[in-house]
């Protein structure tokens, strides 16, 4: 299979500090590429490796199956959009979007043309003349964007591109940056710390966390079944069950994941079936999510669980339960997945 | 309730104060500003003015009185080929100098905002600063000393077998001399040394608020390291440069100690300056003289702004 880009046992160390360990990672050539995880758990570094701004300190980087690690970010046929999209102040919008023609030495006339291609393409037709300064940071996004493609890289860089939008606008250039993916055919590697974009945007992505890869995978596979703690926990939202209430699911000893959209709550005491586990607690908690409520309950141990329901209004089991309410939680043994972590929580 | 009262009927003068200029914004604003637009205004302004002023005054010859009848005979002296030679050479050594300040201060800057960290940028300020705390006219004097006939660069360029070098640089007629302290080219080495601090802070200033992602992008896009440095990296130092320049070039356009010292005999326009207002008692021809940087100014700032100089900032 075509790999966009690999990485080999990749570190980078500065000075003390590692900011990637080790990392074994092939993304493939076309594919929507999420890189998703907390701040300073590696991600932007994985970026900056890609696109040529660090070396590793250790192990080697591939473009294309061509090596790549000693290739300076002017020869590579990777352009970003930069988090703070480093827009030149000194040029208006046409400049910049034609500033990697131009040093590649295409003439007037075919710049011209192929910029406004591209700030038609992003709908910015007819601001070519402004600065950066005069532009909102939704237009600033998308010159930062057109920037990039003009340049018709194999590899396209996000390094949080909606990070500063608001939410409206956020949405809307989530599915039109999806959209120009499919059309362009061209590998998008896409930076973020919200699980939610990841999810709805990658075709495949990986969880970073202290340096390393929690988890690669599509999004299906990591919400269905996280490898990892961190990665049940980051990606959405989990409960990390014991290997006591893992029931017949289980035959070695472990600590298991449980989405809690799977965790049924109710007023009465469910009945008994051979399949699932039920258990009484007291709710501690209603978060109301609009679509959804949020039922933080405490169980006689000490330990709390986390159920979710839909909003159903009138058809709702258990709308009107409130804090220090007794309720029943229970859940099926098929919707427990196994972590690999050796610890608990 | 009775007894918390008395404390707030009687408040204190500094509440009422801040009160009623939180209430009167522009009063305040004025207060804050008399005082120095009033020593800018008349202090400095007023004396422009009446140097301004002089200059239209003229001369009598035979008396040696002044005038006090406005006249353009003082200007039309300016132009006297002796006069104009002064003027053109004193503008030429500050074109040369603030040249090559920017030349010499753009690395050191340069390294300062973007490589040196922590310890490695104080030490670079220190370096940069310290000669400003020294008395300026020690320095002079020191390299008056350094660069003598036996002195210290003249010693090393025969030990290392270099005199041929030397010789040759100081046998160029105009810009040579019997010695580097008599030379245009000591003139200019130490103009260049005393006023490059000036040079470098407003560099070091400006490359300082490139962000690293800015560079990045160029690289990113494609341009080779010295494709950024023309079109990126140039362009946003450029009002640094400038603003140097205004230094470098005003303080060469008007300095007659360094020329007094370390060069030929040949004047320099503040030397005139001094001259003409002290021995020689030509107010006028003196306030004449001093109106000359001021256009010269005013003309390379133009310049300056035409060339884009100030649309970064």
């Amino acid at each position: 299979m075509d790999s966009a880009v690999r990485f080999r046992k990749v570190s980078l160390r500065y000075g003390r500090v590692v900011a990637l360990d080790g990392i074994d990672l092939a993304i493939r050539s076309g594919e929507f590429f999420g890189i998703l995880g907390p701040s300073g758990s590696g991600k932007t570094s994985c970026l900056r490796l890609i696109a040529g701004f660090d070396r590793p300190t250790e192990g080697e980087i591939e473009l294309h199956d061509r090596p790549a690690t000693a290739v300076a970010p002017y020869d590579r046929d990777v352009n970003t959009v930069f988090q703070d999209y480093a827009l030149f102040p000194h040029m208006n919008v046409e400049q910049n979007v034609g500033f990697g023609l131009m040093v590649k030495g295409v003439g007037r006339r075919a710049r011209r043309e192929r910029v406004g291609e591209m700030l038609e393409m992003v709908r910015l037709e007819g601001l070519g003349g402004r600065r950066p300064s005069e532009l909102s940071g939704g237009q600033r996004q998308r010159v930062a964007l057109a920037r990039a493609l003009v340049n018709r890289p194999s590899v396209l860089l996000l390094d949080e591109p909606l990070g500063a939008l608001d939410l409206k606008l956020r949405q809307q250039m989530q599915v039109e940056l999806r959209a120009l993916q499919r059309t362009l055919g061209i590998t998008f590697i896409f930076v973020t710390h919200d699980q939610g974009e990841a999810l709805s945007m990658s075709d495949r992505l990986a969880v970073f966390n202290r340096g390393r890869i929690e988890q690669v995978g599509t999004p299906r596979e990591i919400y269905e079944q996280p490898s990892t703690q961190f990665a049940a926990q980051f990606v959405g939202d989990s409960n990390i069950v014991e290997q006591r209430d893992a029931g017949a699911a289980s035959h070695a000893r472990g600590w298991f994941s449980l989405r809690p959209e799977k965790v049924h709550l109710s007023i009465r005491e469910p009945a008994a079936d051979g399949g699932s586990v039920a258990v009484m607690g007291v709710v501690a908690d209603v978060q109301f999510h609009g679509a959804s409520v949020r039922y933080v309950v405490s169980l006689s141990d000490g330990r709390s669980m986390t159920a979710v329901a839909g909003n159903l209004g009138s058809r709702a089991e258990a709308s009107d339960v409130g804090p220090g309410d007794r309720v029943w939680l229970n859940w099926r043994f098929e919707d427990l997945h196994r972590l690999r972590d050796p610890e608990g929580a | 309730m009775a007894a918390a009262l008395p404390a707030a009927a009687r408040p204190r003068l500094g509440r009422v104060l801040s009160s009623a200029l939180l209430l009167r914004p522009k009063l305040l604003l004025a207060l804050l500003l008399v005082p120095p637009l009033l020593w800018l205004g008349v202090v400095y302004l007023g004396a422009m003015l009446a140097l301004l002023v002089q200059s239209f005054f003229s001369i009598d010859e035979f008396t040696g009185l002044i005038q006090r009848t406005l006249t353009l005979r003082t200007y039309a002296e300016l132009l006297r080929p002796a006069h104009l030679d002064i003027i053109l050479r004193t503008a030429a050594m500050a074109g040369a100098v603030t040249l090559a300040s920017a030349v010499v201060a753009f690395p050191v800057g340069y390294y300062m905002a973007r490589y040196a960290s922590g310890r490695a940028k104080t030490i670079f300020y220190l370096a940069v600063m310290l000669p400003l705390w020294s008395s300026y006219l020690v320095r002079v004097y020191a390299w008056k000393l350094i660069l003598a006939k036996e002195g210290i660069v003249t010693w090393t360029a025969t030990e290392l077998g270099l005199e041929g070098w030397l010789d040759a640089l100081l046998s160029i007629p105009v810009i040579g001399g019997t010695a580097l302290s008599v030379s245009y080219v000591g003139t200019f080495t130490v103009f260049v040394y005393i006023w490059l601090p000036y040079m470098i802070l407003p560099i070091q200033a400006a490359l300082e608020r490139v962000p690293q992602s800015i560079i990045d992008a160029s690289a990113d896009l494609g341009a080779p390291p010295h494709r950024t440095f023309r079109d990126v990296i140039l362009p946003l130092a450029f009002p640094g440069v400038v603003a140097g320049s205004i230094f470098t070039f005003s303080l060469t356009l008007g300095d007659y100690i360094i020329p007094q010292i370390i060069g030929s005999s040949r004047l320099f326009l503040g030397q005139v300056v001094y001259i003409q207002q002290g021995t020689a008692g030509n107010i006028p021809l003196a306030a004449a003289f001093c109106v000359v940087p001021i256009v010269v100014m005013s003309i390379y700032l133009s310049v300056a702004k035409r060339l884009g100089a100030f649309d970064a900032l």
